[in-house]
Parts: structure tokens; C-alpha cells; sequence
């Protein structure tokens, strides 16, 4: 066929295969354009989640070590009197301790004992006194106490205060910096694992602040929240999917619910606070309440993930089961809910993982409050993981920074091993019918 | 103590199932023909038990610490009280507890003293009252149980009757929710307008809630118009849609058409991981990152950019959101019918030719479903603002500007703060009943667009 001439006829349709063939090739770059706009658009997308995530890492791993300073300190018998333990002066003991390695500092001078103590953190005396109150036979001997530096000081030795800027901009002076190099390079500046951050609760300041009030609080709100939430979410998805009739009532119902899960969560806030605080007078700031507001958040995504986890079991198994005598009650939680579970679970995971970042209705209710222990019921005062992270972000002291961080580190985790075990609970136990 | 009813009455349960579970297997052990299985009967002691008691345990310890705080008042020597305002008197009240509770500050008038006793007294008195009475009602519940059980008795179907109820029970909370939010919002709103006067709060141009307002200048001119925060909301979501919506859009059309499979399986997760991450975690990486770096980008092109840019806050939301309408948009392009496709194809378009004129327009209804929902959790989401965003509400569309937002607004005002009496609170939620109306509004809105749409395909 290509081999015959082409007639005079045939003419203008040669040329509209070639005006086809011409414009090919803009139409193919056409193409490569929105490819291209495609292909720039993921990579913004996926850039913005790396900056996110690499600054907070950035940011986080300085506040998984803390800076630590190893001092001899010779409990004086008679700064700290055996009667009365609990009293003592614990930071005067301290100052000498610090004073033997500044042979030319004068203790009785204050002013320059409370530069040369503010290296240490306002917690090593507590410490100190935690110590010897637990083993008073103490008082009198030597002992070596490892003590936290206290927060410019971590950061000078973390390397976040940039030696070289000029005195003034500095929250450390010449004088401080020589100070605490004299100690390290006496060798007894250390930077071991901050355990502290999981085993302490709050605190003003940074190098004690730790996330335990946080994440005792959370735990019981999630608990609270799983609680109320799943019996009350599967029962509503097994009424609307299995059981109720077809009538106004459920369409009632199935519209309230899809609105609820659209509701922004900071009206749940308010909700509780008028209704939870104002009206039926719950304690503020309890983690009892936060899981209560968060179970009717949560209520929706379970009810909507067990009506598909549902709608999945084939019609064949309800028959054959009702085909051997067993009663529609019998049908569902015998044989239907068994085969769901996997798929509700996953959801509820989900649904969980959600509840745990959730932060705005935490703060309605009060639970940003200020709480320097962990709380040891859900009716105690707490803060949760999101709302502690909100309050370290407001804190001025550059300390802060990386503990927030940190905290978002702890956060995410969390948040990921659930969503990887809603993963592996899917996966393995998905069927496919 | 508060455990020790729920543990007998979970006992209690137990014990009813199994009494009237061995009753029903020795009936029969005679060879009796029951009518419902052994089981059944257990399982009617069981709801019988759990189901009225559990009740009747929640309520108790509902208006147990009201009942408590009324007798202790009363209790209270004649006269102390006399003349003292509502709140001298609950901070008496809450002395009390506090002295009850082991904190005594100072030392307290000894009717302090012995009310705080008496207090003690009242709870041990409650809650041994209650073990009592969730012990009796429980007894007495499972001896009744247990006279039911009989070969003619139709346990399965109590049983079954009493499930679907709690079921129904289940079904109708969300709607006790619904109408919580509503009954809370619009109390509460009512009150602030009769306050502050609704034209006011609706076409006001001065929001100045932080100045404190004398009793007879409540309604003083100015000070709760909400427009300023309206515009401010309204600033931040536009923002925040100019990054959402081409970034998602495009992504979406990629991933739908054009990407590999492989590289579609991989990136769709990855993205999901934007929509996962908590909101706090943006707020902080707003102000952490994105707020100087806007700054810094701005002081070198010659711009002041303020510290609380609505740039940051509506940028990071943006990026929030890209996750958000990409899923939408995929799902309607995916929804259009395949011959729409092959008939493109067939008469000669390029995939990208057959995209933008076919796929895109056929899927328009879908994927404006889609940035309506998406527009709603923007003007709803609250942390990236509260933390991003300004606290001074201005009229001004500049987004370089510090802007607030109605979310902002709500917490603020909330934190810290819980009388219910002032117009200061009161305003908090007339702002979330408006917040709560627009995206009633706006979501039945987009849901009824995406379920139209869809059956016009299916």
C-alpha cells in the first residue's frame, strides 16, 4: 500500500496527516508540561514533609542527651542536720563542692557563688536531697553526685550558643564560658541519655522539664476515650448497618453522623467546657473529661470503619448461618462481627491514633495547666502529649526549642507504631472473599 | 473506692450468669425440652444485672458531689454564710474541700474544721451507701433472674430485645451529640446577645474583647464586632487554598494518569503521612520554621513581614491540606467511567489532552466537592493558628499582615478563664456557633455535590 503513488485526490489529506504529524509534537510538550507541573507538585509536597520532618529531628535529638556535671560533694553535717532531713541547706553544700575546683572564686561572696552555681540546675539540689534522704548514714562522707548543668549551659556544651558572637548577644559571658571550660576539661562535664525527659514531669526549666505528666495523661484519656467510644461505636454501626429498618429515623441518624465527623474538633471543646465542666460540674483539666470529648469525636470514625468492616462479610455467610436455624442476633455476633473484627479494629486504631494528636478540645477543657507531677487517676489534674508540646512551644527559654521538638519526636512515634499495627492487623488478617 | 461498685456489680453479673446457666442445664439434665438455650438464660441474668445497676451507679456518682456540696452547705453554722456573694460562697466551699483533702493552708475557723469532717463523713456515707445499694439491687436482680429460669421461659428473645435496645442506645448518642453541641452553643450564644447586641457582633468592625468592660459599658460600641476575625479567618483559608489546591490538583492528575504504578503505590502513603501528622506538630513547625524563614525572605526583597504572618499560618495549612484534596480529586477522576477514556483516546487525544478536556471536566463536580470540605477544616482547624496566627484582630486582606482567626479567637479567649457570666467568655461561643454553622453549611453543601455526582455515573 505505501508503495503506490499517491493521486492528485489524496493530496489535501497528506497534508492533514502532516498538519497532524506538526502539531504532534507541540501537543506531545504539552503533555510533558502538565507532567511536569504534576511531577513539581509531588516533589513541593514531599519537600515540605522532609523540612518538617528534618527540623523537628534536627531540633529533637539535642534534648535526647542532657549535659550532666560529675561532682564530688562532701555532705556537711553541719549545713544538713540529720533531724529534719528534708530541710538543709543542700545548695550550700553544693557550692563548696563547685568551690574546690575554683580555688579563686570567694564562697562569701554571693554574688559570685551564684554565678559559679548557676552552671548547676536548680534541680541539683533537689536531687542531692533526694539522695540523702534516702540513705541518711550519707551525712558526713563524700560522695560523687552526677547533677544536670543548667539550660545556657547544656546548649553552650551542646554547641547552640555560637562562641564566637559578640559578648552582649551572648546569655553566657566570657567569664561563664571560662568556667565551664575549666570544668570540662577537669573531665567532669558528661552527656548521657536524658531519661529524665520519659521519667520526670514538667517543669520550668528546660534540662528537668520531661514528658511523664504528659504521657500518663494522655494514657488515661486514651483509655477513657476507647472505653466509652468503641463498645458505643460498634453497637450504633451494628443497629444502622444489620438492624434498623429503612426509615426516617436511621437517615436521621447516618446524616448526624457523617456531619459529626466533619464538626471541627475546637467546637468538641466548647462542648465539653459548657457541657462536661459548666453544666454536670466534671473537674477541669482531668483526663477523664479530654477522653470523654474525645470519645464522641472518635465515636464517628469507628462507627463508619465498622459498617464497612461489616458491609465486607458476604451475604453468603449471614444465609448459610440463618440457613442453619440461627436467629438474626445470633447471625451477627456469632459469625458476622467475628470475621469484621479485623477491619474494626484497624479503625479503631486509626481512629485512636487520631484522638492522640488531637489537641484543640484538650485545651478548652483545661488541660494546658501547669502540673509538675503525673497524675494517678483520670479524675487528677494532667496535660497530654499534644497540649504539653503546645505549651513548651509558647516558652521563651531556648531549652524549649529542641524539648518541644523532642516531644513531637515522641508524639510521632506513638502515632506511628499505632498506624503500623492498624497496617500488619490489616494485612494479616484481611480476607479477601 | 469509686471501683468498688463496678467490681461487685461486674460479680455480681457473673454470678447471675452462671447460677441461671447451671439452673438451665440441670432442667435439662431431667430432659426437659428448653426453650432457649442454657446460655440465653445466663445471658438474661447477666444484661438484667448490668444494665439497670450500671445506671443506676453512673447517676449516683453524677449528683453524688452535688448532693454532698447542697448538705454541706446547709450544714454550715447559721449565719456564716449571710451576706456573702455566690462567689465568696463557693470559695468557702472550695476551702473546705481543700481542707478535706488534706491541704490546709493556714489556720482555718474551726466550723471550717468540722464542715471539712463533716465532708469526709458525707463522701465515706456515699459511697458505703452505694456499695449497699449496688450490692441489694444487684442480689435482689439476680433471685429474680433466677426464678425466671423454666423450660417454657423465652430467654433468646428477652435477650436479643434487650441487646437491640442498648444497640439503639449506641445508634442514638450521636444524636444526643449533635444535640449537645446545639443545645450548649445556642445557650450560651443567647446569652452573649443579650449582652452585646447581634448587629453588633455581626457587623461590628472592632474586636476588642481583652479590655476589660465596666458593668454599665457591656455594650459598648465596638468592642465585639466579629467582622475583623472573620476577614482574618477568611485571609488565612484563602492562603491556605492557593497552596492547597493546584499543589493537589496537579498531584492528583499525575498520580491518576500518568504516574508509574509502582511510583503511585509508593508516594500515595508518603503523602498520606502529611494529612497524619498532628496539628500542633504544624503550628510548631510554622512558628520554628516557616514564620523567620517568610521574614528573612521578606526582609530581602525589601517587605515587612510581620512575625505572625498570615503567609505562615495559611501556607502551613495549605500543606496540611494538599493530602486532603489530592485523595478527593483522585477518587472523582478515578470515579469517571472508563469509555469516557477509551473514546478520548480512540479519537486521537494524548493522555494529557484527553486529562484536561475530558477526565477534568467530567470529574469537576467531584473534585469541587472535594475543596469545599476542604475549605471547611480550614476554617475550623485551630492549632496551626493559634500558634501561626496574630492575636490582634485587624480589617486588613494583606496576608504579610499579622491576622487573627475565629478559632484563634475561641481558645484564647477560653484559656484560663471560666465564668460563664461575662460577654468576654460568653463571646467564645457565639464565635463557635458561627464556626459551627458554616460548616454545617458548607459540608451538607459538598456532600449532597459528591453523592449527585456519583450516582450520575453509577
Amino acid at each position: 500500500m505505501t508503495d503506490t503513488t499517491p493521486s492528485e485526490g489524496r493530496q489535501p489529506r497528506a497534508s492533514a496527516g502532516e498538519a497532524v504529524r506538526n502539531s504532534l509534537a507541540r501537543r506531545n510538550r504539552k503533555q510533558m508540561v502538565l507532567q511536569g507541573f504534576g511531577i513539581a507538585a509531588i516533589v513541593f509536597a514531599i519537600t515540605m514533609l522532609l523540612i518538617l520532618l528534618t527540623s523537628i529531628i534536627g531540633n529533637g535529638y539535642h534534648a535526647f542527651t542532657q549535659t550532666h556535671v560529675e561532682l564530688d560533694v562532701f555532705i556537711d553535717p553541719e549545713e544538713i542536720p540529720e533531724e529534719g532531713l528534708p530541710r538543709g541547706d543542700y545548695d550550700d553544700v553544693l557550692a563548696v563542692a563547685m568551690g574546690t575546683h575554683f580555688p579563686d572564686v570567694d564562697l562569701s561572696d554571693r554574688i559570685a557563688t551564684r554565678e559559679l552555681t548557676s552552671i548547676l540546675s536548680n534541680g541539683a539540689q533537689y536531687i542531692l536531697r533526694d539522695k540523702v534522704v534516702a540513705d541518711p548514714s550519707l551525712i558526713g562522707q563524700t560522695i560523687s553526685v552526677k547533677v544536670p548543668v543548667s539550660d545556657p549551659y547544656d546548649q553552650l556544651h551542646k554547641g547552640l550558643v555560637e562562641r564566637d558572637t559578640e559578648e552582649q548577644f551572648r546569655r553566657l559571658d566570657n567569664d561563664a564560658i571560662d568556667r565551664f571550660d575549666r570544668l570540662d576539661d577537669l573531665d567532669l562535664v558528661s552527656k548521657p541519655l536524658n531519661t529524665g525527659l520519659i521519667t520526670q514531669a514538667d517543669s520550668r526549666f528546660p534540662e528537668l522539664a520531661g514528658l511523664k505528666g504528659a504521657l500518663v495523661g494522655s494514657f488515661w484519656a486514651l483509655l477513657t476515650c476507647f472505653v466509652i467510644s468503641f463498645p458505643l461505636g460498634i453497637g450504633a454501626a451494628i443497629y444502622l448497618e444489620e438492624f434498623a429498618p429503612k426509615n426516617r429515623w436511621s437517615d436521621l441518624i447516618e446524616i448526624n453522623i457523617n456531619n459529626l465527623a466533619a464538626v471541627p474538633s475546637v467546637v468538641f471543646g466548647l462542648l465539653a467546657l459548657a457541657v462536661f465542666i459548666g453544666w454536670f460540674g466534671l473537674p477541669r483539666s482531668a483526663p477523664f473529661v479530654g477522653g470523654l470529648t474525645l470519645a464522641l469525636m472518635t465515636m464517628p470514625t469507628i462507627i463508619i470503619a465498622t459498617r464497612a468492616a461489616l458491609k465486607a462479610v458476604p451475604p453468603s455467610i449471614r444465609e448459610a448461618a440463618l440457613g442453619v436455624g440461627a436467629s438474626k442476633n445470633q447471625v451477627v455476633f456469632q459469625h458476622v462481627l467475628p470475621l469484621a473484627m479485623p477491619g474494626i479494629l484497624t479503625g479503631t486504631i486509626i481512629g485512636l491514633a487520631q484522638a492522640l494528636g488531637e489537641t484543640a478540645p484538650l485545651l478548652l477543657i483545661g488541660m494546658n495547666a501547669f502540673i509538675t507531677s503525673a497524675a494517678s487517676s483520670p479524675f487528677d489534674s494532667a496535660t497530654a502529649l499534644p497540649t504539653q508540646i503546645f505549651i513548651w512551644a509558647d516558652s521563651p527559654e531556648r531549652g524549649f526549642v529542641s524539648r518541644t521538638s523532642a516531644a513531637i519526636m515522641v508524639l510521632l512515634m506513638f502515632l506511628i507504631t499505632m498506624n503500623a499495627i492498624a497496617i500488619y492487623l490489616r494485612s494479616k488478617f484481611e480476607r479477601k472473599w | 473506692m469509686t471501683l468498688a461498685p463496678f467490681v461487685i456489680l461486674l460479680f455480681a453479673a457473673f454470678v447471675g450468669y452462671a447460677i441461671n446457666l447451671r439452673a438451665a442445664q440441670a432442667i435439662r439434665a431431667d430432659g426437659v425440652r428448653l426453650h432457649s438455650l442454657e446460655s440465653f438464660h445466663g445471658l438474661f441474668s447477666l444484661l438484667m444485672v448490668i444494665v439497670p445497676v450500671l445506671t443506676l451507679v453512673l447517676i449516683w456518682l453524677a449528683v453524688e458531689g452535688a448532693v454532698i456540696d447542697a448538705l454541706l452547705m446547709a450544714s454550715l453554722p447559721a449565719g456564716v454564710l449571710d451576706g456573702l456573694g455566690s462567689g465568696a460562697i463557693q470559695l468557702i466551699g472550695a476551702e473546705i474541700r481543700s481542707i478535706a483533702g488534706g491541704r490546709v493552708f493556714g489556720t482555718p475557723d474551726d466550723w471550717k474544721l468540722e464542715a471539712a469532717e463533716r465532708l469526709i463523713g458525707y463522701r465515706q456515707a456515699s459511697s458505703w451507701l452505694l456499695i449497699v445499694v449496688v450490692t441489694g439491687v444487684s442480689a435482689g436482680i439476680v433471685y429474680f433472674a433466677r426464678g425466671r429460669v423454666a423450660s417454657g421461659f423465652r430467654a433468646r428473645q428477652r435477650v436479643e430485645r434487650i441487646t437491640l435496645g442498648l444497640m439503639i442506645f449506641c445508634a442514638v448518642v450521636a444524636i444526643f451529640t449533635t444535640v449537645g453541641i446545639v443545645a450548649a452553643l445556642t445557650y450560651e450564644t443567647f446569652r452573649f446577645f443579650q449582652m452585646v447586641p447581634v448587629t453588633e457582633f455581626l457587623f461590628g468592625l472592632n474586636w476588642e474583647p481583652q479590655i476589660p468592660i465596666r458593668e454599665d459599658q457591656i455594650a459598648a460600641e465596638g468592642a465585639f464586632g466579629a467582622v475583623p476575625v472573620f476577614l482574618g479567618t477568611i485571609v488565612i483559608a484563602t492562603v491556605a487554598l492557593v497552596v492547597a489546591v493546584p499543589v493537589g490538583l496537579m498531584t492528583a492528575i499525575y498520580l491518576n494518569e500518568f504516574a508509574p504504578h509502582a511510583f503511585r503505590k509508593t508516594v500515595k502513603p508518603v503523602l498520606e503521612i502529611l494529612a497524619g501528622v498532628p496539628t500542633v506538630v504544624y503550628g510548631f513547625f510554622a512558628i520554628l520554621v516557616v514564620a523567620p524563614a517568610l521574614r528573612q525572605f521578606g526582609a530581602s526583597v525589601g517587605l515587612d513581614v510581620s512575625g505572625n504572618t498570615a503567609l505562615a499560618a495559611g501556607g502551613v495549612m495549605g500543606i496540611m491540606l494538599i493530602p486532603f484534596i489530592s485523595s478527593f480529586a483522585d477518587d472523582a477522576l478515578s470515579a469517571v467511567p472508563q469509555s469516557l477514556r477509551d473514546g478520548a483516546l480512540a479519537l486521537g487525544a494524548t493522555r494529557g489532552e484527553m486529562m484536561l478536556n475530558v477526565l477534568f471536566p467530567a470529574a469537576i463536580p467531584g473534585i469541587v466537592g472535594g475543596v469545599l470540605l476542604a475549605v471547611s477544616r480550614a476554617i475550623g482547624e485551630t492549632m496551626i493558628v493559634v500558634m501561626a496566627a496574630g492575636l490582634m484582630a485587624r480589617m486588613t486582606i494583606n496576608p504579610l499582615d499579622s491576622v487573627t482567626a475565629v478559632t484563634v479567637q475561641i481558645v484564647t479567649l477560653l484559656i484560663g478563664d471560666t465564668a460563664f457570666d461575662n460577654p468576654k467568655t460568653l463571646a467564645a461561643f457565639a464565635l463557635g456557633m458561627m464556626l459551627f454553622i458554616a460548616t454545617l453549611v458548607i459540608n451538607i453543601f459538598a456532600l449532597r455535590i459528591v453523592r449527585k455526582y456519583r450516582e450520575i455515573y453509577d
